[in-house]
């Protein structure tokens, strides 16, 4: 079910991004404590590719970072971890480059913990992509954020790999 | 104890073969006390050329079973059966070791009236401690029964009872291949009789009973973001209250009934602000960078108690309901929230982190004593029963949500659990007004 529901979103990702590679983002990306998997460092993989230029392989990260939707966070905190940065450079680079594209951002909370409070926590981590994006170039009013609380669970286990999925701020393009 | 317990399972499903509705929870004891009062309740008498729409005597057997305080008699072992006080024959029930023998008759007295009579007697005084008679229609059979619970229990134990009242709730069912559906129901106490007041396709949460008990407020994302409604649970019909930009979340309503409180996030982060239902004036009470949310009255009206984490984590705190300084009221543990007091004013109920586990707690507010009253790990949203000795919350079993209640002193515990899906986020509501008459 779940990785039904990873491969309708990618797929919708695909359609909507404009002029990118189509490169696809399934799974959560771990958190910055565990060892990075796809994404490596821009700029740092000068030997052992297959012969791409740096521009190349400058767009082909963007493009990946581009892919990726959603920001992850630790429990009970709205702090952006250098992995989320990166994602959210990306977005807003993204919309500073296309003036016309305008997005909501979504904040989520695992189920632990009060629902209310969780609601006001997914808002903070709502507002604190869009404070990022902002800094970074991008009008306030091409940006709108909203809180699903613990509502909108991606996944329903009582179990940590479940909550780290659910801890997170998703980007929705319009 | 296991034969307690299989006449306990007995009993209620009487209870569910006698009700004309299905219920569609179902309530589980998990830890009762091995000692109640032994009390014996013999079938109440009935007259009619049909079947009792209600057997009341059914209802109140249930009740005080479930409370956990009384140890019910079997019927089998009954000598006697007295309906009238003239019929009472006190030996054949001290023989029995009851204490206290309930006793009473329903008859018809008009097309679609019923007159419901009991008489509750303590055995070894040999004297009638209390009864009465009621003329109702049919539609209150039941709420006369647990009526007649609260006041044997109140009798017996000294305390108010709390069987006349209802819970509201949220559900949650997604069944396979089809998207989420959520429902606020509202059953009775014993969980019978679930009504349907609200069902969406969207989350619903944070049901909160008017002190009349006539209305609910409520969170509602039908439009994609969080708004406040209320909603009269009878008639249905409801008002927006709240849609500004941002938060509209966690009303709590005045003890007079005419304001909500409520979180609000239109001037940048989640505040408490209170609101006139009726002018839709509202007022900012908090004004700091912090989450401030979850308010809740104090009965008499002065008082706000409210999650902050202002201090770096979730705590309680308390401030006049005109808003103003703050006095923290937990210190123990790095996450409390969700607090609510009881109706008498002297103690809250809340959420609190235990090494990594969340339960439910009670803070005394005169003696600052707390009190953890679960011992499970997935705990939330607690609500005071109107007589303040018992809580209802949310928990997790076996990976579903369900509802549990436990006596303020945590010894009793019960589950409901819903048929299909999750059910959170209980409110127990006030009193019921509606029967007030007795002859």
């Amino acid at each position: 079910m779940q990785n039904r529901r990873h491969l309708v979103t990618s797929l919708f990702i695909a359609l909507v991004l404009a002029g990118c590679a189509g490169e696809q983002a399934v799974k959560p990306e771990p958190t910055a404590t565990e060892a990075p998997s796809a994404q490596t460092a821009p700029g740092a993989d000068k030997t052992g590719t297959t012969g791409l230029s740096l521009s190349e392989r400058e767009r082909q990260r963007r493009a990946e970072l581009l892919a990726q939707r959603r920001i992850y966070f630790a429990f009970d905190s709205s702090t952006i971890d250098d992995e989320a940065r990166a994602i959210i450079e990306a977005h807003a680079a993204n919309l500073v480059a296309n003036r016309q594209i305008s997005l909501t951002l979504d904040g989520n909370c695992d189920e632990r913990g009060s629902r209310e409070y969780n609601l006001a926590l997914g808002e903070r981590r709502a507002q604190a992509v869009e404070k990022m994006m902002k800094v970074l170039g991008v009008s306030g009013n091409r940006i709108k954020t909203v809180s699903y609380g613990e509502e909108k669970p991606v996944c329903q286990e009582h179990n940590e790999s479940c909550w780290r999925q659910n801890r997170r701020a998703e980007i929705v393009y319009k | 104890m296991m034969r307690h317990i299989a006449k306990l399972i007995a009993l209620m499903g009487m209870v569910l073969w006698s009700a004309n509705v299905q219920a569609v929870l179902t309530i589980e004891i998990t830890r009762g006390l091995d000692i109640g009062t032994p009390i014996a309740i013999v079938p109440f008498r009935w007259e009619g050329p049909v079947r009792l729409p209600q057997n009341v005597s059914d209802v109140i057997e249930a009740d005080l079973a479930r409370s956990g305080r009384f140890a019910v008699l079997p019927k089998k072992d009954f000598f006697s059966s007295p309906h009238d006080d003239t019929d009472v024959v006190f030996k054949d029930w001290r023989i029995l070791k009851a204490e206290a023998l309930v006793i009473g008759s329903v008859r018809l007295v008009a097309p679609e009236k019923y007159q419901v009579q009991f008489r509750l007697f303590d055995v070894f005084k040999e004297t009638q401690i209390v009864g009465f008679r009621y003329t109702i229609s049919a539609n209150m059979l039941r709420a006369v029964a647990h009526q007649i619970s609260d006041i044997i229990y109140e009798k017996i134990t000294g305390e108010p009872g709390a069987f006349n009242t209802r819970i509201a709730y949220i559900t949650r069912e997604e069944p396979p291949g089809t998207k989420p559906a959520y429902k606020l129901q509202v059953a009775d106490s014993d969980g019978v009789n679930p009504q349907t007041v609200v069902r969406s396709a969207d989350p619903l949460m944070s049901p909160a009973w008017s002190p009349d008990g006539y209305r609910l407020a409520y969170v509602s994302f039908e439009d994609k973001r969080p708004k406040v409604y209320i909603q009269s649970w009878t008639a249905g019909r409801r008002e927006l209250i709240a849609e500004f930009a941002g938060l509209n979340s966690a009303p709590a309503w005045s003890p007079d009934g005419r304001s909500l409180a409520l979180t609000l996030s239109r001037d940048g982060n989640a505040e408490i602000y209170t609101m006139r239902i009726d002018t839709r004036e509202f007022k900012r009470l908090t004004f700091d960078q912090a989450i401030d949310t979850e308010p809740s009255w104090s009965p008499d009206g002065r008082d706000i108690i409210f999650t902050s984490d202002r201090a770096g984590s979730p705590q309680i705190y308390r401030m006049n309901a005109s808003g103003g300084a703050a006095e923290r009221l937990t210190f123990d543990g790095d996450y409390n929230a969700r607090a609510s007091y009881a109706a008498d004013g002297k103690s809250i109920t809340f959420v609190s982190r235990q090494q990594g586990s969340f339960r439910i707690a009670v803070l005394q507010l005169d003696s600052k004593t707390t009190s953890v009253l679960t011992d499970t790990t997935l705990d939330e949203s607690p609500s005071f029963a109107p007589n303040g000795r018992m809580v209802i919350y949310a928990t997790e079993v076996r990976g579903r949500g369900v509802l549990a209640t436990v006596s303020s002193d945590g010894r009793v515990r019960q589950l409901i659990k819903f048929e299909e899906g999750d059910i959170r986020e209980p409110a127990w509501s006030p009193y019921n007004r509606e029967l007030q008459f007795k002859e």
